[in-house]
């Protein structure tokens, strides 16, 4: 059967099926049958007010009409306690706004775990609408000894069952088959009372051992994969092993191929700039929108890096070990062992990190994760940190050629940022998202290779998402401060920085920033650095008329003038907990789905590197003058 | 225990694994009760923890905490602090309390 997507007028479409809903317990291999029967016809969005996704692609049906499919969270069961289950039960009684009642279900199982599968099959046939029953990872089922009957099962839950593998394809006509069929409503022999989780248990048992099912042995060589991945020692070691491999991917090639990107599209800038008339329009397309455009695509390498290497993970089965080997270190500050991938990129950027917090099932935990992430220190304050250290600290070496006084600065601005997010999670556990009803529970999935396919379509996903929604924001937020720096005009022309709106917001919050030691050129520097933080560096360079890549020396003799010593302790300070990166704004707007987390984060961080900074400016006054 | 009594012998410490957080690693156990909140006790009932059937110990994590439980061929990952709350009973335990 093939899925190949033509587009059809919907007047055309016949009086079958015409919504399906896709729903299916986790690891039940339900993204890779809803991958595997839409393709690229897909796109993601969010279910109203909520921060659950939803998918819809869509599908032929045998007749050659037009099916649109919905992707349901993965649940257990229809209890209306969770965030995932509420949006499952609204969908599928035609509660939820913006989407009316699905014409039919396919409810996806996992053909080895059948027994507690069928306890959602339950809750769904309730439900009362046609459904298709698909028995999922059949390949597995059969290679591992396993067996079913496939017409008894039919019979008792008295809908279509069929035998279906997403990977290799098989099966899958009963699909279209399914969706042309003027599919009636179920049917089954008994149902269990809904509501009553354990007779439902002894439900689904009867009803295997009706359908002669045989559940297959876990398999060997997963045992013994974990015996080795899980084990006291080696495991610890393997996953430290991991954990640098991440790392190293994301800074020795991510970065890389980041900065390509970046000096790639700037040149094209200037070509194009060269190529337009000069004037005001030029300066907005090539200074406003191109940079704009530019100050997002510059994200996508490591974001589809990072996606890489977790889906990776994540298909292999090794993520689920790897977060139970992190999870000890990270309960003891109220997290879950599945923060610590995440946290650990927000260490080269918080954008992919932030958006990686997605494989945290808890909606809790995620928050809290996505709060804390911005406090490691990324990749972007670097060049900062080094600029301020450079103009301040002359490098004496303290343990010979192992440790400098500049490094030991350096250092001290990782431990500081790792601190403040420890304390943060600390402070979020014990107020506002207490960790207490969510406890840490896992199903560990059979160890698996990863399908390239699957990988693919994972990334373009993400990528879409990455670009159509956070990307918007981004690009709104550069063209402003495009507009801030490049007005008011005389004659067309751009003013210097000193005369322009950002200047003079500078000179208003002037006194707001001077207990801290700064000054409004500063000031301009902390709202540009908005955009990015390493920009403060370009305007600080373009305030004392200096360009800081050929001559950073002048830069740093500039900035001696500007600050005190201990001012520049204090801008360091405020470096490390200021959210200034309103990429990382618009990815929590998309990831939380609402912009009520980005603006009580982007308060809190504001408010905790004014305060540090300001103690920072007085201990530091006092302690070196 | 009347055995014990009647003839003065030392009363040996019976085998107690009242929850799953007793077992060693390896052993194998009924789950009798699931001493939780009922949202709570329903997932993990949905992930197979169910009453009546057997759980086994499959290893402990690197530190001892989280261990990782097999029931029904699931493999399940687990804190301490929660398996307290499942109670169990050894294979081939007397029927009446010691």
């Amino acid at each position: 059967m093939t899925c190949h997507p033509v587009a059809r007028p919907i007047g055309e479409t016949s009086a079958a099926v015409r919504t399906v809903a896709v729903i299916g317990p986790p690891n039940s291999g339900k993204t890779t049958l809803f991958n595997r029967l839409t393709g690229l016809r897909q796109k993601v969005g969010n279910f109203p007010g909520v921060t659950v996704e939803h998918h819809t692609g869509h599908i032929r049906d045998a007749a050659g009409n037009d099916v649109a499919l919905i992707d349901l969270p993965g649940v257990y069961s229809l209890n209306p306690k969770s965030e995932d289950e509420k949006v499952a039960v609204d969908v599928l009684m035609g509660n939820m706004p913006g989407s009316s009642r699905p014409d039919a279900v396919i409810l996806v199982l996992n053909s080895n775990n059948l027994s507690s599968h069928l306890v959602l099959a339950a809750r769904v046939i309730a439900l009362g609408l046609p459904t298709l029953v698909l028995l999922n990872m059949a390949d597995e089922l059969r290679e591992q000894g396993g067996h079913v009957d496939v017409l008894s099962l039919a019979r008792q839950l008295g809908t279509p069952v069929a035998l279906v593998s997403a990977v290799t394809g098989e099966g899958l006509f009963a699909v279209s088959n399914f969706l042309s069929s003027s599919a009636p409503v179920p049917e089954p022999l008994e149902l269990p009372v809904v509501g009553n989780t354990r007779s439902t248990r002894e439900w689904a048992v009867r009803v295997g051992e009706n359908a002669k099912y045989r559940r297959p042995a876990t398999p060997v060589w997963t045992r013994r994969l974990d015996g080795i991945f899980l084990h006291r020692y080696w495991g610890a070691v393997i996953f430290a092993v991991v954990v640098i491999a991440v790392f190293q991917t994301i800074f020795a090639v991510g970065q890389p191929l980041s900065n390509l990107m970046q000096s790639a599209l700037d040149a094209t800038g200037v070509r194009l700039g060269n190529i337009l008339p000069h004037g005001y329009l030029n300066s907005l397309l090539i200074n406003g929108v191109w940079k704009g455009t530019g100050s997002v695509l510059v994200f996508l390498p490591q974001i589809l890096l990072l996606f890489l290497v977790i889906g990776i993970l994540e298909d292999s089965g090794y993520l689920a070990r790897a977060a139970i080997i992190a999870d000890k270190t990270m309960s003891r500050v109220g997290l879950n062992g599945k923060s610590f991938i995440p946290l650990l990129s927000a260490y080269a950027c918080a954008v992919p990190a932030i958006m990686a917090t997605r494989t945290i099932e808890s909606k809790r935990d995620r928050i809290a994760t996505i709060l804390i992430a911005p406090f490691m220190t990324c990749s972007a304050r670097l060049p900062v940190y080094t600029m301020v250290i450079a103009a301040f600290l002359p490098n004496r070496s303290l343990l010979g050629p192992f440790l400098g006084t500049r490094a030991l600065a350096m250092l001290s601005l990782y431990v500081l940022g790792f601190l403040m997010a420890v304390a943060t999670a600390k402070l979020l556990n014990s107020t506002v998202l207490r960790s207490t009803d969510t406890p840490f529970v896992l199903e560990m999935p059979p160890y698996r290779w990863p399908r390239p396919i699957s990988l693919s379509l994972r990334l373009v996903d993400r990528g879409k998402a990455f670009l159509y929604r956070a990307g918007t924001v981004i690009m709104l937020v550069s063209l402003l401060l495009w507009a801030a720096t490049n007005f008011p005009m005389h004659n067309g022309q751009p003013p210097a920085v000193q005369d322009s709106v950002v200047a003079k917001v500078g000179h208003t919050i002037e006194p707001v920033i001077r207990p801290l030691g700064f000054d409004w050129k500063i000031g301009v520097g902390l709202l540009t650095s908005i955009a990015a933080r390493e920009v403060i560096i370009a305007t600080l360079g373009t305030l004392h008329g200096v360009d800081p890549e050929s001559h950073a020396s002048d830069l740093q003799a500039a900035l001696h003038q500007e600050l005190t010593p201990a001012a520049a302790v204090a801008l360091l300070v405020f470096f490390a907990f200021a959210m200034q990166c309103m990429s990382t704004i618009a990815v929590v707007r998309r990831e939380t789905n609402g912009w009520k987390w980005p603006a009580i984060q982007f308060a809190y961080m504001t408010l905790v590197a004014y305060i540090a900074a300001y103690a920072a400016y007085h201990i530091a006054g006092r302690l070196i003058g | 225990m009347i055995f014990n009594v009647m003839f003065g012998r030392k009363k040996q410490p019976a085998r107690q694994a009242n929850a799953l957080a007793d077992l060693q690693v390896g052993e194998s156990a009924i789950v009798s009760d699931i001493e939780l909140a009922p949202s709570l006790a329903e997932h993990l009932m949905n992930l197979g923890m169910v009453p009546g059937l057997e759980v086994t110990v499959t290893r402990s994590c690197p530190g001892g905490d989280p261990r990782v439980y097999r029931v029904e061929g699931t493999e399940i990952a687990m804190r301490r602090d929660l398996s307290r709350h499942i109670h169990v009973q050894l294979l081939g335990a007397p029927a009446f309390g010691d």
